[in-house]
């Protein structure tokens, strides 16, 4: 199969003589594929997402993705890559509350010069997916947890990224509203979307996952894969 | 365990003292831009307020500062002694004196040939008197024999220090170094040198006139002419009859001196005031704007134990620190900076050293101090009442819903969405945005009027001059008119632009070259295209005490353009006269009314037809045809060439035809500005850059707030995708619709300004301004100068807009 993420040997230090966040590490993660990354705080789960999303340079080794070398491109490139190839959802949404629900999802679209017709059409066709239709009009700041993590996942799918990048997606969210994220990822991963979750959550990687890797201090500890995501 | 006391004053100062030097620390770019903008703005004010009290009497302060000599007194030194001379410091009413200095009236020739004008030349041992206390203002004092000390006007690049000067045309007159430049407020005197030096000048021959001693006295009542012709009566008395040959009033001195001043008070009131309301705006806002950007912290410290005082102590000391820095270094740039402008003033003014008053250096920083600690008092104390929850809610980022229809408008534009997302921003922050679109105003009012003004002086240089005009001047010799404008003056360095060989002011050629052959070599010369002649001269005018200048002309003035009118025509007729303002301000005539002229013993009444804008003489010249008065003959010749013609050839081959003749020709040197024209330009141009700085400033610190509480909503935007150059495109569009705005008020305002101070300008030298001078500004210049206000929000925008591009994501991503 094709593989969507490439890491040789990739390394991160954040002090030129301290010990890396990361690595020395090497991974891959082929199309398709949803990647679970678990490990205890500061074991360098968002250094790696970091890296992935292009939002931060490997110290060592490289980094592909979709089939570009990250280390090759420069910042505009990289902010090109980023809206081309990469959807990310946060913990805490990272909404931008001055802008109705539309608007956030339409962003990243709209970034790329997508023309206007085609962003709205399918702004409203990942709401109808998603439930939140009904918000269209409505400011983030008016919405509960579970319904603000739906658009931001609606925002990172809107350019139909290759890979879907989520970082704690149920963390900042009640019981009620991670189950709704949780079966929503599984939904994903069912269509196909790849998908790199980070996560504390055991429980919630074991939904997910199709694969979960352990880091701790930065180096992969353990790599295992489920048979079949339930 | 140790307690950790937060309190102020005695118990916990040190806590508090910590998190003020923390938060000032931490935020190193706010620190630096309120430190900067707080320096640009009080060194604007500081500036402004020099200027304010510079345009505040200079005569008078000028004045008192040297003690000048209320009455300048010559006695003939062979009817009174210098014993008599010095026992009059005794006489009732004399407060000071100094003298007796021995005095004649030279007419110095500088090494290329140029003759000065006469000269007043005193003997004096030192600058320093009783009264009259000398300002030296460059060089030395004349200590021995064959040095003088000129008049400070005449410095430049002709006459330098070490410059040499004949005292007369005579082969053998002697020669003094320039070891000096000085300046007597009271204008006692042009030159000096020792008193020896001066005695023996008069004795050899090579002055104008005889030794003379000059008194110099203060008296307890010198406000009114009167009171000065009554000490001067008692002067009189005093000596031996006939010994007081002359006398001169500081009245006089201070009219002249004032109607010289006066034009600039308006201009340098407008652009102080402008420089000390944008002072007031910036610091306020720098200062306001950089406590409620801190609202978030201001909860932290509250959730940890800090009382409301402690917060509103440590905000106001926080915002204290870098703006007491730039308070400190705005005071030293701007007395760097009041320099060169008070240079300016005292060339404008002609008066003694000016420096920033002491008490400018004094109140500016207190007044500095007062707005940034109220500016930085009333967010925290609001931050102070707010509960923690409220304080680290509404820190977190601007508050929900300012601004929402904004952007949902803005979304519908058809722009990128990275520029549509930076113009709806600024109503988040709607005092933060009035405080920048003021700044921006301000900035593009200081830079319309600046440009009208500049282009107003150009004008009235221009059309003050007609004379000037004219591509070649003709002189006919004879020596006795030629005075003002179009006629060689002292130049930069004070010597004569007379043609080599020619006639100057105060040559004294016997023979005049006879009119009409003057008049035939002109129309004989190819390549002419055009003269009219002229002679000016002294007349007396019925119901005017003394003499009033008058200029007689010959032919049609329309090719080289005479002077513009501000009422009524120039001349077309016989028995015509056009005034200045300053003759029908004087008499209470208006045009229509006849005036009664006499003129080397021809009486003629004349009409006024029209109002010129002539500020020579104070404006009371008269010019009227050379018909009307036989005995006039013309004197001078105003030539147009034609086109293609060299004017500097045509005036050598016409020069040659007419020297033999008594005449001469020379070309006119491309209309240089006038000096104190080109002072208050670069006055104008100086104040502009500062005041439009201060703007910029005022920008850069509003952006650099503004994207440092955004810098997590960026650090979003960049991971979906934003680039770079969108980021920049962003925050840059976030201050254009302010740019826009603020040009679009600074333009018309800053044009309404020019419109009221130019009048007033005009109204301070006597009088009114015509269109040409007015109505300055071109179509296309006002879009333009609109545009000054784009380009000042977008400088000040560029710094914090490529910072925001450069921030890391992952890094903007964490910040809180």
């Amino acid at each position: 199969m094709t593989q969507v993420i490439q890491l040789d040997g990739v390394a991160k230090r954040y002090d030129s003589d301290g010990r890396p966040a990361l690595g020395p590490l090497t991974l891959s993660v082929e199309q398709g594929e949803a990647l679970a990354v678990t490990g205890p705080s500061g074991s360098g789960k968002s250094t790696l997402l970091n890296l992935v999303a292009g939002l931060d340079r490997a110290t060592e080794g490289t980094v592909s993705v979709a089939g570009r070398r990250l280390d090759d491109l420069n910042e505009h490139a990289l902010a090109r890559f980023r809206r081309e190839q990469i959807g990310m959802v946060f913990q805490f949404f990272n909404l931008l509350d001055d802008l109705t629900v539309t608007d956030n999802i339409q962003l990243p679209a709209q970034l790329t010069g997508t023309a206007r017709r085609e962003t709205a059409a399918r702004a409203g066709e990942l709401m109808e997916v998603l439930g939140i239709q009904q918000h269209a009009r409505a400011y983030p700041g008016r919405l509960s947890g579970g319904e603000r993590q739906r658009v931001a996942v609606a925002r990172a799918l809107v350019n139909r990224p290759a890979l879907l990048l989520a970082d704690e997606p149920t963390g900042a969210l009640d019981t009620a509203s991670g189950q709704d994220v949780r079966d929503l990822l599984v939904d994903l991963h069912r269509g196909g979307q790849t998908i790199v979750l980070v996560t504390h959550d055991l429980a919630l990687a074991e939904a997910c996952a199709s694969r979960t890797i352990r880091l701790v201090d930065g180096h992969l500890a353990l790599d295992t894969r489920a048979e079949a995501v339930r | 365990m140790t307690a950790f006391r937060i309190g102020g004053g005695g118990r916990g100062g040190g806590a508090l003292g910590r998190v003020v030097r923390s938060g000032v620390g931490r935020r190193r770019v706010q620190t630096l831009v309120i430190a900067v903008a707080t320096m640009m703005a009080v060194a604007s004010a500081v500036v402004a307020g020099s200027l304010i009290v510079a345009a505040n009497r200079p005569f008078d302060h000028a004045f008192a500062q040297q003690h000048g000599a209320q009455l300048t007194v010559q006695f003939d030194p062979e009817r009174a002694s210098e014993a008599q001379l010095r026992s009059t410091a005794d006489e009732s009413g004399v407060t000071a004196s100094a003298g007796p200095y021995p005095a004649t009236t030279v007419q110095p020739v500088d090494s290329a040939g140029g003759h000065l004008p006469a000269l007043t030349l005193v003997g004096r041992s030192a600058p320093a008197a009783d009264v009259d206390d000398l300002d030296l203002k460059s060089g030395r004092w004349a200590t021995k024999p064959g040095e003088v000390v000129l008049d400070a006007e005449f410095a430049g690049p002709a006459l330098e220090l070490g410059s040499t000067l004949k005292t007369s045309d005579a082969a053998d007159s002697p020669t003094l170094t320039i070891v000096g430049f000085a300046l007597s407020v009271s204008r006692t005197a042009e030159a000096w040198t020792t008193p020896a030096q001066a005695r023996a000048l008069a004795s050899a021959g090579t002055s104008l006139t005889p030794l003379t001693n000059q008194m110099l006295y203060r008296f307890d009542e010198a406000d009114t002419d009167g009171q000065l012709i009554a000490a001067r009566e008692r002067l009189a008395a005093a000596v031996p009859s006939g010994a007081l040959l002359s006398s001169r009033s500081y009245l006089e001195v201070k009219r002249d001196a004032d109607q010289g001043a006066a034009p600039t008070i308006p201009f340098l009131i407008a652009f102080g005031v402008l420089g000390i309301v944008m002072s007031v705006i910036i610091v306020s806002s720098v200062t306001s704007g950089a406590v409620g950007s801190s609202l978030r912290r201001i909860g932290v410290l509250k959730a940890i134990g800090f009382t409301p005082r402690e917060v509103v102590r440590a905000y106001v000391a926080q915002s204290l620190i870098p703006a007491a820095v730039g308070i400190g270094l705005g005071v030293v740039l701007g007395n760097l900076l009041a320099v060169p402008l008070l240079d300016d003033t005292e060339q404008a003014y002609s008066t003694t050293s000016l420096t920033v008053a002491w008490w400018v250096d004094v109140a500016v920083p207190a007044a500095a101090l007062l707005v940034v600690g109220l500016a930085a008092l009333v967010p925290a104390l609001r931050a102070g009442r707010l509960s923690t929850v409220e304080a680290i809610a509404v820190g977190r980022a601007p508050r929900p819903g300012r601004g929402q229809w904004a952007h949902r408008a803005a979304g519908r534009l058809p722009l990128p969405r990275a520029v549509t997302y930076g113009l709806a921003s600024p109503f988040a922050h709607p005092v933060r945005t009035v405080a920048m679109l003021l700044a921006v105003a301000f900035g593009t009012i200081a830079a319309t009027f600046a440009v009208g003004l500049t282009a107003s002086l150009t004008a009235v240089s221009a059309a003050a001059d007609p004379e000037e005009r004219a591509a070649v001047t003709v002189f006919g010799g004879g020596g006795e008119v030629q005075a003002g404008p179009g006629v060689p003056r002292p130049t930069e360095g004070g010597t004569k632009e007379g043609p080599e060989g020619g006639p100057t002011e105060g040559d004294s050629e016997p023979q005049a070259a006879d009119p009409a052959r003057v008049r035939a070599a002109i129309e004989a010369q190819p390549g002419t295209a055009a003269y009219y002649a002229m002679t000016r001269d002294d007349v007396s005018v019925a119901g005017v005490s003394g003499v009033v200048q008058a200029s007689f002309y010959q032919g049609d003035m329309g090719s080289t353009g005479g002077y513009e009118m501000l009422a009524g025509h120039w001349l077309d007729g016989a028995g015509q006269v056009v005034v200045g303002s300053g003759y029908l301000d004087r008499t209470g005539t208006e045009i229509g009314d006849t005036v009664r002229v006499t003129y080397l013993g021809d009486t003629r009444t004349l009409r006024i037809v029209g109002e010129a804008f002539d500020t020579s003489d104070g404006g009371v010249r008269l010019h009227a045809n050379i018909a009307d008065f036989p005995g006039a003959e013309p004197r001078m010749f105003l030539v147009e060439v034609e086109e293609g013609v060299a004017p500097v050839e045509y005036a050598q081959k016409l020069a040659a035809v007419l020297r033999p003749l008594g005449g001469d020709a020379m070309a006119n040197a491309p209309s240089g500005q006038d000096n104190f024209v080109l002072v208050l330009q670069s006055m104008a141009a100086l104040l502009t850059l500062m005041l439009v700085s201060v703007a910029g400033m005022g920008v850069l610190n509003s952006v650099v707030l503004d994207t440092r509480e955004r810098v997590h909503d960026l650090g979003v935007c960049k991971a979906l995708g934003m680039s770079p150059r969108q980021t920049v495109s962003l925050v840059l569009a976030s201050v254009t619709g302010i740019g826009v705005l603020g040009g679009l008020i600074g333009v018309p305002t800053g044009f309404a300004l020019h419109g009221v101070v130019l009048p007033l300008m005009g109204h301070a030298a006597g009088t009114d301004l015509p269109p040409s001078v007015l109505n300055v500004y071109t179509p296309w210049q006002l879009p333009l100068l609109a545009l000054a206000g784009l380009t000042i929000a977008l400088l000040g925008a560029l710094l914090p807009a490529t910072w925001a591009a450069r921030t890391r994501t992952a890094t903007a991503l964490r910040t809180e």
